[in-house]
């Protein structure tokens, strides 16, 4: 095969990569910064008073650890698997996001930098960034695409309220990726002062790696908890993937475990077929971008094209890096949720659980309706659920609107 | 270490005689469409340009200002590909066997290329220089190492974050000049202190023998003039695909992009003789 097999421990080498995926692709201004960011970061991760500081923000500011939720009901109705629901939806902001914000807040603090700035696009990274500046009193300025901006009110409004600088984006399409290169363009003009909070598991390295070790809480305490309740390790693992954090924080302490299935489900958007989707592993080809070398959607000339979904936070054309190596050799699977699966989900979830997930997370549950009826009734299923679904309620609205009048 | 063209070592050999500075003008290929830009390209050599910095359009400029973002746009929507700047650059070598031509642009649209066969092409469509923004030195063993045994030099970015520590790494597999960013930022920002690059260059000239081109935020040719005093060659883009944009016909953006690049190669020409005179 060629290909290096997926463990734990030894992934990324020591520039970055995964496999061929990964890397450090950024101009030379930003080199000597993300050199010492990575040095900052193997500090941290050495110094048992930064994990101190983490674990009790963890617990009383987060809120961790989340509940391990059997969801009986949709089990019941689904015919087959215990379903478990990992619920991020229940830690403060709303979501998984802020697992890394306040891993990199300390990091930036460790720094000396004072001026946060991030990317966001449907708003729970930005929500996320903007609590931990100001929890940490530092300045906050945050990308968003003006599309979305349009389509995420709510989480504008919460931004300013906790003090972060909101700047619409309107080059491109007006979303996540185009959020992303101007606040690339930020960061190498405000070198000095500033630190850069990527949302994802994307970026140059360390950014895809420190992401997920921030991330990876949510495997570890899912391990532990499953390992309470049922004496076993899961049959699989189920999470959306946008640029991927909350599936790699999921999966990642469980690589090693050959019988656990990881599968990631990507936005379809309107149909893998139509070109209108999200899917950077199905529908995309490897290429570089953002600092690193993933699968990315681009057309036959390397231009980058615009993804399509009904959530924001998976409306990103491209993939963290160590999904798209967990692609290539098999240890991950991968499949896609479009639009009209995701809204359904949704809705099924409010109604058989009486939880409104977030549209992001919705993909997961739909992979879960749509497979777990062949599935046995003693299969183990954990289900990322990443985000609430607050944010969400103008689109639904509209979508569900718009379906009843057809 | 002789290779096949060598028009940018010539050229810098040729200003060192004549003692002057060069200027490099940055165009983006296809901007507004093909047919101005070739006929923008044709024309710079004898407006003045010393070197030709030509743009490869792509989407996500990260490193580009507001005014290469849009110009990379126009070119885009009008259809460029990197296969169409190839073909300009031949167009070029019809009409001009001397004149040093760089690809500026970012590695994805070369990386779905292949690298291999996009720098086979650019060798035999007469390609001197590269500048790939998005690869770091620490990425030389998968094209800047190949670039350099096609022949064509791999022009290495220095910017105000590149310490005595960064340096070594930066020249390892510099070749043809030392691209120094004079601000940190994106092209098109604000103007560099003219003092504090001097200085830099003085620094680093210490540790090269390579001339040195200075770049970002330089846009009249006042700017250009002071620089063009100790560096080896002026790079100016931002103003050039800003008259481009605000060109309400294509054929005015080519006379006034030759006109501008004329003003500025005045300037940078008669920087070293002012010199005595100004200030």
């Amino acid at each position: 095969m060629g290909l290096s097999h997926p463990l734990a421990d030894t992934a990324p080498d020591a520039d970055g990569f995964f496999g061929r995926f990964g890397g450090r692709f950024v101009a030379e201004t930003l080199m000597p910064l993300i050199l010492d960011l990575q040095e900052a970061y193997e500090a941290a991760k050495r110094d048992p008073a930064f994990h101190a500081e983490l674990d009790t923000l963890r617990r009383d500011y987060i809120g961790r650890e989340s509940p391990l939720y059997h969801a009986e009901r949709l089990s019941d109705h689904l015919g087959g698997a215990r379903i478990y629901l990992k619920r991020e939806d229940l830690m403060h902001t709303g979501a998984h996001k802020i697992n890394n914000c306040i891993g990199q807040v300390l990091l930036a603090r460790r720094m000396g930098k004072r001026r946060i700035i991030a990317e966001t696009g449907a708003g729970m990274h930005g929500v996320a960034t903007a609590t931990v500046a100001a929890r940490f009193g530092m300045e906050c300025i945050i990308y968003m695409g003006s599309v979305d901006i349009d389509r995420q009110q709510a989480n504008v409004h919460r931004m300013r309220l906790l003090g972060a600088r909101v700047i619409p984006v309107t080059s491109g399409a007006g979303t996540l990726k185009d959020a992303m290169n101007d606040a690339m363009r930020d960061w190498v003009t405000h070198v000095d002062n500033t630190f850069y909070i990527i949302g994802t598991v994307a970026g140059p390295h360390p950014y895809p790696a420190m992401v997920r070790d921030f991330q990876s809480v949510i495997g570890r305490e899912a391990r532990e908890q499953l390992q309470a309740k049922e004496g076993r390790l899961p049959d699989s693992l189920v999470a959306c993937i946008g640029g991927g954090s909350n599936a790699m924080g999921l999966f990642h302490p469980f690589l090693e475990d050959q019988s656990v299935r990881l599968i990631g489900v990507e936005a379809a958007g309107e149909g893998l077929n139509t070109g209108k989707h999200a899917a950077s592993l199905q529908g995309g080809s490897p290429g570089v971008l953002h600092g690193n070398r993933t699968f990315l959607l681009q057309s036959s000339d390397g231009q980058i094209q615009d993804a399509h979904s009904i959530s924001a936070g998976l409306d990103y054309p491209g993939i963290g890096p160590e999904h798209a190596w967990l692609h290539e050799s098999g240890r991950g699977e991968y499949v896609a949720i479009d639009d009209a699966e995701a809204l359904a989900a949704f809705q099924a979830l409010c109604r058989l659980e009486g939880i409104i997930p977030a549209l992001e997370s919705s993909h997961a549950i739909a992979h879960a309706i749509r497979w777990a009826p062949s599935l046995p009734d003693d299969h183990l299923m954990v289900i990322n659920l990443s985000g609430r679904g607050d944010k969400d309620m103008d689109t639904v609205t509209r979508h569900l609107a718009d379906e009843l009048a057809d | 270490m002789t290779q096949p063209h060598h028009r940018i070592a010539r050229r810098f050999a040729e200003l060192k005689a004549a003692g002057r500075a060069g200027l490099i003008p940055f165009i983006s290929a296809g901007d507004p469409g093909y047919e101005a830009s070739l006929e923008t390209l044709l024309a710079l050599p004898e407006a003045g340009a010393d070197l030709i910095e030509l743009g490869m359009p792509f989407t996500d400029p990260v490193a580009d200002g507001p005014s290469v973002q849009a110009a990379s746009l126009r070119a885009l929507k009008a259809g460029q590909t990197l296969a169409r700047t190839l073909d300009m650059v031949r167009a070029l070598r019809q009409h001009d066997a001397t004149t040093p031509l760089i690809l500026m642009g970012y590695y994805n649209p070369i990386h779905r290329m292949g690298s291999e066969r996009f720098l086979e092409e650019a060798v035999e469509a007469g390609v001197d220089g590269l500048i790939v923004v998005d690869l770091p030195p620490e990425h030389d063993e998968e094209f800047a190492v190949p670039a350099r045994t096609h022949g064509i030099d791999v022009i290495r970015l220095a910017t105000p974050t590149t310490d005595a520590r960064r340096l070594p790494r930066v020249l390892h597999n510099a070749s043809g000049f030392l691209y120094y960013v004079s601000s940190n930022g994106v092209t098109g920002g604000a103007a560099p202190s003219v003092a504090g690059v001097e200085a830099e260059l003085a620094a680093i000239r210490r540790h090269t023998a390579l001339p040195i081109g200075v770049g970002f935020g330089i846009r009249t040719p006042e700017q250009a003039e002071r620089i063009a005093r100790f560096a080896d060659a002026v790079v100016v883009g931002s103003v050039l695909t800003d008259a481009v944009g605000e060109a309400d016909r294509p054929q005015a953006g080519v006379r006034r992009v030759v006109e501008l690049t004329r003003g500025l190669a005045e300037a940078v020409r008669g920087a070293r003789k002012a010199r005595t005179v100004a200030t």
